[in-house]
């Protein structure tokens, strides 16, 4: 079914394709992740919260961002966030919010979301008992719980939050809908620069490749290109 | 003087009470059991002396100190009160000298290297000097209850609470925890302890408090207790607990 296939092109494109695309991928995936461990072992620590406000205020969070689509929640922080900080800056035009901080924002805040859950599910893992000895000894909350609770939850959930950062990867992708570079924006980027090149047999009508069109030109993602100069030329 | 002191603590779980007008004193130098079937409110009660266990009226004072005052500085005073329980609770991601110091580092403020020595001089003291490099999960459970009884006294307490120590022990470990529990009292420290030991309790105990349905029902000399109790609740539980 390949035979027509251009293996040659992966060669050729793989600096591109790993050099800016994974790179930024990987990039994006590990701070979204450190981010989002953060901030949901905080979400998680309110939800377990005896105070009634805070553990609504998390829980009400969690249940609106595992709510929605991810693509949803990128676009509207994308379109919004400006408008909103504007707005809270009292300045008159949008402030200026690139891409990559967009998309990581939007990132850390939707994977707290799953972080959270699964943090909560491994503050519950240890007993009582644990915080009791914290406590009797003599430590704050905050003590007993990062030198006692957290390093023994994190432990018993190292496997989910492996996952849970897998996951996070791959959705990572879908950052192509704010035109980024990453792994599947290069890789798209290509297939557009050799569009009817790459499967030339099995089209029916085979263009010469020099009449391929640019790749910045005319395809659908919504927002405009960073203007930066395309390495694989 | 009394180093423990309550005054009619109550508490309620939703609708139910699970302590009754609880009034007692632990006098300093003075070893008090606590003893009563099972759901009787002992370990709860136990509890409120370090504020474990909040509770809704009455107070209970601490060397002087006001366990129920919203206002009182409760992990300053629970630095002063060493606490054994029942399932040990060690930090199993602790090596067993850690568990030690951690309290002394964090709370005392002492230094790592003045913390060690310390921790190393009270293992000694339980016996476990070759242990400390080990994690408590590599330890047997008479073994753990030493070093949860090492880790309490490192902080220098005024007074030690013991939440059944030797009820979650093999039978041939319990005298290995109530032998170091006995040096203890026999050096003077003030000890509030609930056991269902009743032989410990004769031997090492000032006086015995018999708890019944959230209830003080007794608090007597340990003699006395023994020998006459006076109320009829108090009379089945000694003879289920000796005769066998």
């Amino acid at each position: 079914m390949l035979t027509g296939f251009d293996w040659d092109v992966i060669r050729r494109t793989a600096p591109y394709l790993f050099r800016e695309g994974m790179t930024f991928t990987l990039t994006l995936t590990a701070l979204a992740m450190t981010g989002g461990i953060v901030f949901g072992t905080l979400l998680a620590m309110m939800r377990l919260a005896s105070y009634r406000t805070l553990s609504t205020a998390a829980s009400g969070y969690v249940n609106v961002m595992r709510s929605t689509p991810l693509v949803l929640v990128i676009f509207w922080f994308y379109f919004l966030v400006p408008w909103i900080g504007g707005w809270l800056l009292g300045a008159t035009r949008p402030i200026q919010v690139g891409a990559f901080l967009s998309s990581l924002i939007t990132f850390m805040m939707f994977e707290a979301a799953y972080y959270c859950e699964i943090m909560r599910a491994g503050i519950q893992s240890i007993p009582r008992g644990q915080m009791w000895a914290g406590y009797a000894l003599g430590l704050s909350y905050w003590q007993t719980m990062g030198q006692i609770v957290l390093p023994q939850a994190f432990r018993n959930m190292l496997p989910v939050l492996l996952t849970q950062t897998i996951i996070l990867f791959q959705d990572t992708s879908l950052v192509y809908v704010l035109s980024i570079t990453d792994f599947l924006g290069a890789a798209s980027k290509i297939a557009q620069r050799d569009r009817g090149g790459l499967f030339r047999d099995q089209l029916r009508r085979v263009e010469p490749r020099e009449a391929a069109p640019a790749p910045a030109g005319g395809s659908e993602p919504v927002a405009r290109d960073s203007g930066r100069a395309p390495s694989w030329r | 003087m009394a180093m423990i002191e309550m005054k009619d603590v109550s508490k309620w779980y939703g609708p139910v009470q699970v302590l009754k007008d609880c009034s007692a004193a632990v006098n300093k130098g003075e070893v008090v059991v606590v003893c009563g079937p099972s759901g009787s409110g002992k370990s709860t009660l136990i509890k409120t002396v370090n504020g474990l266990e909040p509770f809704q009226r009455g107070d209970v004072l601490v060397n002087g100190i006001s366990v129920g005052d919203p206002k009182t500085n409760l992990t300053r005073l629970r630095a002063q009160i060493g606490m054994v329980f029942q399932h040990f609770e060690l930090f199993p991601h602790m090596s067993v000298v850690d568990n030690i110091s951690l309290g002394q580092v964090r709370v005392l403020g002492r230094s790592r290297d003045e913390a060690t020595a310390r921790s190393m001089k009270l293992l000694e003291r339980v016996g476990l000097t070759q242990h400390a490099a080990k994690y408590p999960g590599q330890l047997s459970g008479g073994q753990q209850q030493r070093v949860a009884i090492a880790r309490a006294l490192a902080m220098d307490p005024l007074a030690m609470l013991f939440d059944e120590p030797t009820s979650a022990l093999d039978p041939e470990m319990i005298n290995e925890v109530l032998d170091v529990m006995t040096e203890l009292a026999r050096e003077g420290m003030t000890m509030m302890v609930v056991t269902h030991e009743m032989g410990f309790a004769s031997r090492v105990a000032h006086r015995v408090i018999f708890m019944d349905q959230g209830q003080i029902v007794e608090d007597d000399k340990k003699e006395d207790f023994f020998r006459t109790p006076r109320s009829e609740r108090a009379q089945q539980f000694l003879s289920k607990i000796l005769h066998h």
